[in-house]
């Protein structure tokens, strides 16, 4: 009797419980990442006072010294460095939405090109995938970057459209010369998106409460694409057009993409939509063919076919994916600084050389990448949930 | 009357009722109009998609063969000869290979890395084929193929000239990151999985918060830390050598995205099968390695290798720190003036070196489901 309450008493000694153990464990654990932690703070310390190395972010205020090939906003060596990591970040910002859009562009395409019937067309798309998926990010920066530092020069430019001029300084084309009427143009055309928006909810609306159909994608469209026009008529229609012209060793007039921005673009887009096409391919064929074909049985049109059945239940697969992918190729245009494109990374790394800065340079531009991944993944969930399952 | 069988009425005959082996279905004979009519020109739209297609391949395809083998160069130490081919400079390659492949290791010690590569190399293939899945074939091999590797690599003993890791370069540099990064990530892609799933707050919280910082910033970002404020962590007269401090960055940034793949298997595995192993009374650790693990492991096999595979892919980042890697010393001989033009076929063939890995590995990883989900269709 005395040997079994012995043995329950230790049973139930407090060390056996979960409970009390976890606690110790979370405590342990806590303890080691506090004392790690100051641990390193004291080490960083003590070297930074060694080389006399003053910490804090007093050098952003100073002048930088060093000027920027191209950037969205005013700047110059006369410019503080806090300054240049905004032109730093605005770069970085201006290749990743433009790389975003080509990606998606591209990697739509190709992954509607592999799931084709056509046996040619397929073969090309899975051919391109898999080329440009098992090459490195790296390779395909360095690659284009050095083809076009390899292109004609601007006096035996490539010229595939009239106006439209491509050379080892970069991509040239036509702008419409600037004229006050072309902002109105642009508000005009967000009102009109906004306003085909709320008509298509509208209509959707309409048609769940009476049955009645109301055609809103082409009167949306319309809306779209008049609301500008009319705007630029009633501005009195400018048609003047700055075109690049070659004088002397460089071309005047126009606008430009610099090389290096490019030869960033060019690399990001094709790797990233590579991903992205398999990302598709994977979403369509995830829609069971007895939906196609219920779908055609009840005498849906092939376009509302895709509109209304796949495209709803392919994007549920496709979307978060992707969004992963939108956020690797916003970190991947940190490899602009391989090849001299001012970006975060580019300006940062700059900065760290010139000031010595090391820690702080490098905490600013990994919170700056923290705070554009998840505002990018905010939004990616919000659309997610938009078309996601809902259940009832 | 009896009926009155075995006399007037034939034997019956006693067969043995033999199956025939069961035979394919009948192949259905397509002639090649019949498939070109079906997977060319089905329709008109596929029709004229088709015949563009055709002739854009075509006109591109001369092209290249044109380039690429017609007019090539293929041998030539006199990089004139390239400059007035018409088509590709192969000799490059054939000029080049020994600081690309090796970067800046001592030439004459070259042949230490070719025998370092054979040895690794057959060990990996060793290590995929499931012949070899046997502790007493597994752990002996790796023991001496690291060994054989490192006396190779570092040299030191047996008369071998001392080389240090910072000489290393080329093919082999990207093998040793590579290694380094998948051995050291994947135990600390487990802890963290696991202790992203964990009930325990703080566990949670410390991985979560570990996890998210390190795929919300670019890899160079890491690099940076790892070459520029890593020394300042520790203590005075402590330095850690610089391929090794890249290694583990790399292997902590591999392992927090491997540890999403694998949080992902652990909540496939249906409620129950916890349960159960509780039931048996199995500890959390015996649990986890005996029952869920090897499950949840299974299950996102694809996940896994296609980070293995970005790992590999990855570790062509350290061109920005200058590591010399196969890439990083592509790139710096192409700075030879005579040469520099010919990149085009030198970036061509590194290329081909990281998609001939990379497309194996992808290619096994479908194999090696096909293997896993024999007898089980889930």
């Amino acid at each position: 009797m005395a040997a079994f309450e012995a043995s329950r008493k230790s049973d139930t000694s407090i060390f056996n419980s979960l409970a009390f153990r976890g606690v110790v464990y979370q405590v342990l654990l806590a303890v080691g990442v506090v004392l790690l932690g100051w641990y390193l703070y004291y080490n960083t310390n003590a070297n930074l006072e060694r080389q006399g190395i003053a910490t804090g972010f007093d050098f952003l205020g100073e002048r930088a010294g060093f000027s920027i090939g191209e950037s969205l906003i005013p700047f110059d060596s006369a410019n503080s460095y806090g300054r240049a990591l905004v032109v730093g970040i605005f770069n970085t910002l201006y290749v990743a939405a433009f790389g975003i859009v080509l990606a998606t562009i591209l990697g739509v395409f190709m992954g509607i090109a592999r799931v084709s019937t056509n046996w040619l067309i397929s073969k090309l798309a899975s051919g391109y995938v898999e080329v440009c998926r098992n090459v490195p990010v790296v390779l395909h920066v360095i690659f284009w970057a050095s083809v076009i530092r390899m292109l004609p020069p601007p006096r035996e430019a490539l010229s595939p459209f009239a106006g439209f001029f491509i050379t080892n300084r970069g991509v040239i084309y036509p702008i419409p010369v600037e004229s006050p009427v072309y902002p109105w143009v642009g508000a005009a055309l967000v009102a009109g998106i906004v306003l085909a928006t709320l008509f298509a909810r509208w209509a959707s609306r309409r048609r769940e409460q009476t049955g009645q159909y109301v055609p809103s994608f082409l009167p949306g469209l319309g809306i779209v694409l008049g609301l500008p026009l009319l705007t630029w008529l009633a501005g009195g229609a400018p048609i003047d057009w700055s075109v690049p012209a070659l004088r002397g060793f460089n071309f005047q007039g126009g606008a430009s993409l610099t090389p290096e921005f490019v030869g960033l673009l060019v690399g990001i887009t094709i790797y990233t939509g590579a991903f992205i096409a398999e990302i598709v391919r994977a979403g369509i064929q995830s829609v069971p063919h007895g939906q196609i074909e219920a779908a055609r049985a009840v005498g849906l049109r092939p376009g509302l076919v895709m509109r209304l059945v796949i495209l709803p239940q392919a994007l549920r697969v496709i979307v978060p994916p992707t969004t992963s992918q939108y956020l690797s190729l916003t970190k991947n245009s940190s490899l602009g600084v391989l090849i001299g494109y001012p970006d975060l990374v580019n300006v940062g790394n700059t900065t760290l050389n010139q000031t010595g800065q090391a820690l702080e340079a490098i905490a600013i531009m990994m919170t700056v990448y923290l705070m554009i991944s998840l505002t990018i993944s905010l939004f990616m969930n919000v659309y997610n949930r938009l078309v996601a399952i809902r259940e009832r | 009357m009896l009926a009155r069988t075995g006399e007037d009425s034939p034997p019956i005959e006693r067969t043995a009722f033999v199956q025939k082996s069961s035979e394919p279905p009948p192949i259905e004979k397509i002639g090649a109009l019949r498939w070109m009519r079906q997977n060319l020109f089905s329709s008109p739209f596929n029709s004229a998609l088709s015949l563009v297609t055709i002739g854009l391949v075509v006109y591109w395809g001369v092209g290249f063969i044109k380039w690429g083998i017609l007019d090539a160069v293929w041998y030539t130490p006199d990089h004139e000869v390239c400059r007035a081919a018409a088509g590709a400079c192969w000799a490059v390659i054939a000029e080049k290979h020994r600081p690309m492949l090796f970067g800046v290791y001592p030439y004459a010690e070259h042949w230490r890395l070719i025998i370092a590569l054979v040895v690794y190399l057959s060990t990996v293939t060793a290590t995929l084929t499931p012949y070899c899945w046997k502790r007493s074939i597994l752990i002996p091999l790796w023991t001496v193929s690291l060994a054989v590797t490192g006396v190779m690599l570092w040299g030191g003993v047996f008369g071998l000239t001392y080389v240090d890791s910072a000489q290393w370069g080329g093919l082999p540099l990207t093998m040793v990151l590579f290694t380094g990064t998948v051995v050291i990530g994947f135990p600390i892609a487990i802890l963290l999985a696991l202790g992203r799933r964990s009930q325990l707050p703080a566990v949670k919280a410390v991985s979560v918060t570990l996890i998210e910082s390190m795929r919300g910033v670019p890899l160079i970002t890491i690099l940076f830390v790892a070459v520029n404020v890593f020394p300042l962590f520790l203590p005075e007269g402590l330095e850690i050598d610089k391929m090794l401090r890249v290694v583990v960055g790399m292997a902590i940034f591999f392992a927090c995205y491997q540890a999403e793949v694998i949080r992902g298997g652990l909540q496939a595995i249906p409620r129950g099968q916890y349960e159960a192993a509780e039931a048996l009374g199995l500890g959390y650790w015996r649990m986890m390695v005996k029952i869920i693990l090897p499950q949840a492991l299974r299950i996102c096999l694809p996940g896994i290798v296609n980070h293995i595979i970005a790992a590999l892919k990855n570790t062509s980042f350290v061109l920005i720190i200058g590591l010399f890697d196969i890439l990083t010393a592509t790139t710096a001989v192409m700075q030879d003036p005579l040469w520099r033009r010919f990149f085009v076929e030198a970036y061509l063939f590194v290329a081909a070196v990281y998609f001939i890995f990379c497309f194996a590995l992808s290619k096994y990883s479908q194999r090696v489901e096909l293997w896993l989900n024999e007898g089980r269709r889930f």
